[in-house]
């Protein structure tokens, strides 16, 4: 079993342009910032972007926007980043809103090898258009679809060689479900050990999801709101 | 007086009820935290994963990797539990999730809500309010009365895009509190102050009065 990269410019080696992306996180938490630098780096573009948000101008997805390598981007929050509003607005960038929840589960549903669902999200409003509705209960139902895509790219806190991964509080958010989704799945974790130092009974993403894992560096974490109290 | 941010807060609090799970959205009711009553047990429910917000950390103790859906660093209480985000939407469209409270740009007198969008002018996205408002029992908006324009947001019908048809349950303003009922917007309670001319004189849609209006008690 060869899952293990030396970092993340070995593990994206083979990422060309106009492929199909998910990337993990929520805001500027738990993003892969490792494998996002080095796209970056490599310089490849006409990137479809899966991500629930955008980044902001100077990081996260923003970073690749700055350098136009998305064309076009799938999400459900893009507030907080000026550059993505510029290239919306004008027309160089692709935008498809997708509500929250339906993100997540469009995720999930390629991961448990179920095509397509029923959700009352949006329905009534300019989400539902072209969508088939279907009545269940007496209640109006939007048919969404499972995302196909070449790869994800996730963050977890630990990982083993096998694949296995523990995310970290809130830093969890997408990453699971995006972990299942990709027909490859990357996986940059801060601390990678051997096999068989994990508890399985805590295992969050189990190995057979994920194809190829690397021990990140210099995670810089930034924080979007830093919101505190003081001391009584 | 016309209610404060913090008092429309307030008003919402009262309606928390021992046991509740509860997700608030950003501004206004992102407050309702600060008033949830004494005596009573609430857990509040962060769609990035986190059921249990506690307060915000003291300085020096900020965690990058623990934030609210409003992405501001936050701490957890005990009996706290994360999970990724299908399953927090899970929850959600479940029903699992006793009340939503949420701000809008519009409110229709049948509880249609306008939230995520002005058309050339602002589009960040929904978010997580299509689902939310999809599937919540118990929906409460908070918002100011008048937009920036003074134009009333409680209107016959929304004309910015739509986040949800017949959702919305109980709207609160600075103005008062409104029911949404077959016959509109029904005014229970009125801001301590505030008259009904002047709720009527701001009030676009169909609006009713309450037999047994109040004056709101804080």
């Amino acid at each position: 079993m060869k899952k293990v990269y030396k970092n993340a410019q070995e593990a994206i080696a083979d990422i060309e342009s106009g492929t199909t992306l998910m990337l993990g996180g929520f805001g500027l938490c738990g993003l892969p910032e490792n494998c996002i630098a080095a796209l970056v780096q490599k310089g490849v573009n006409n990137l479809t972007c899966i991500s629930n948000n955008a980044g902001v101008d100077d990081f996260g997805i923003g970073l690749m926007l700055q350098k136009r390598q998305v064309k076009k981007m799938i999400a459900s929050y893009v507030g907080e980043n000026a550059e993505f509003e510029r290239q919306l607005l004008s027309g160089e960038l692709e935008v498809e809103l997708v509500p929250q929840g339906t993100l997540a589960t469009r995720c999930m549903a390629a991961g448990y090898g179920i095509p397509a669902f029923f959700t009352p999200a949006g329905v009534g409003t300019e989400v539902a258009e072209g969508k088939e509705v279907r009545e269940f209960d007496g209640k109006k139902y939007l048919m969404e679809h499972a995302f196909k895509a070449d790869f994800a790219i996730v963050k977890a806190w630990k990982g083993d060689t096998h694949g296995n991964l523990i995310y970290k509080e809130t830093a969890r958010n997408f990453n699971p479900v995006m972990a299942m989704a990709g027909t490859i799945t990357i996986a940059e974790v801060e601390e990678l050990v051997p096999a068989g130092e994990l508890n399985p009974d805590i295992i969050h993403t189990p190995g057979i999801y994920v194809h190829r894992i690397f021990q990140g560096t210099n995670y810089e974490k930034r924080i979007e709101q830093r919101t505190t109290r003081k001391r009584d | 007086m016309a209610l404060t941010k913090e008092q429309i807060a307030q008003r919402i609090a009262q309606e928390l009820q021992d046991g509740y799970y509860v997700n608030l959205g950003i501004g206004i009711p992102t407050l309702v935290a600060n008033y949830i009553p004494e005596g009573i047990e609430v857990v509040l429910q962060s769609e990035n994963g986190l059921l249990g917000i506690g307060p915000f950390p003291y300085e020096g103790e900020e965690d990058a990797d623990l934030i609210n859906a409003g992405k501001q660093t936050v701490t957890t209480i005990k009996g706290s539990a994360f999970f990724d985000s299908a399953m927090s939407f899970g929850m959600i469209r479940a029903g699992k999730v006793h009340l939503t409270v949420l701000g809008a740009m519009e409110v229709s007198d049948n509880g249609d809500i306008a939230s995520w969008k002005i058309p050339g002018k602002m589009v960040k996205g929904m978010g997580g309010a299509m689902d939310l408002v999809a599937s919540a029992k118990n929906i409460i908006v908070a918002m100011q009365h008048t937009n920036k324009a003074g134009e009333s947001k409680l209107l016959k019908k929304c004309t910015l895009p739509i986040t949800g048809l017949a959702c919305v349950r109980k709207i609160v303003t600075e103005l008062g509190f409104f029911n949404i009922t077959e016959q509109g917007f029904e005014l229970v309670e009125l801001a301590p102050g505030v008259t009904v001319e002047e709720v009527k004189s701001k009030t676009e849609g169909r609006l009713v009065i309450a037999p047994n209006l109040k004056v709101m008690q804080l």
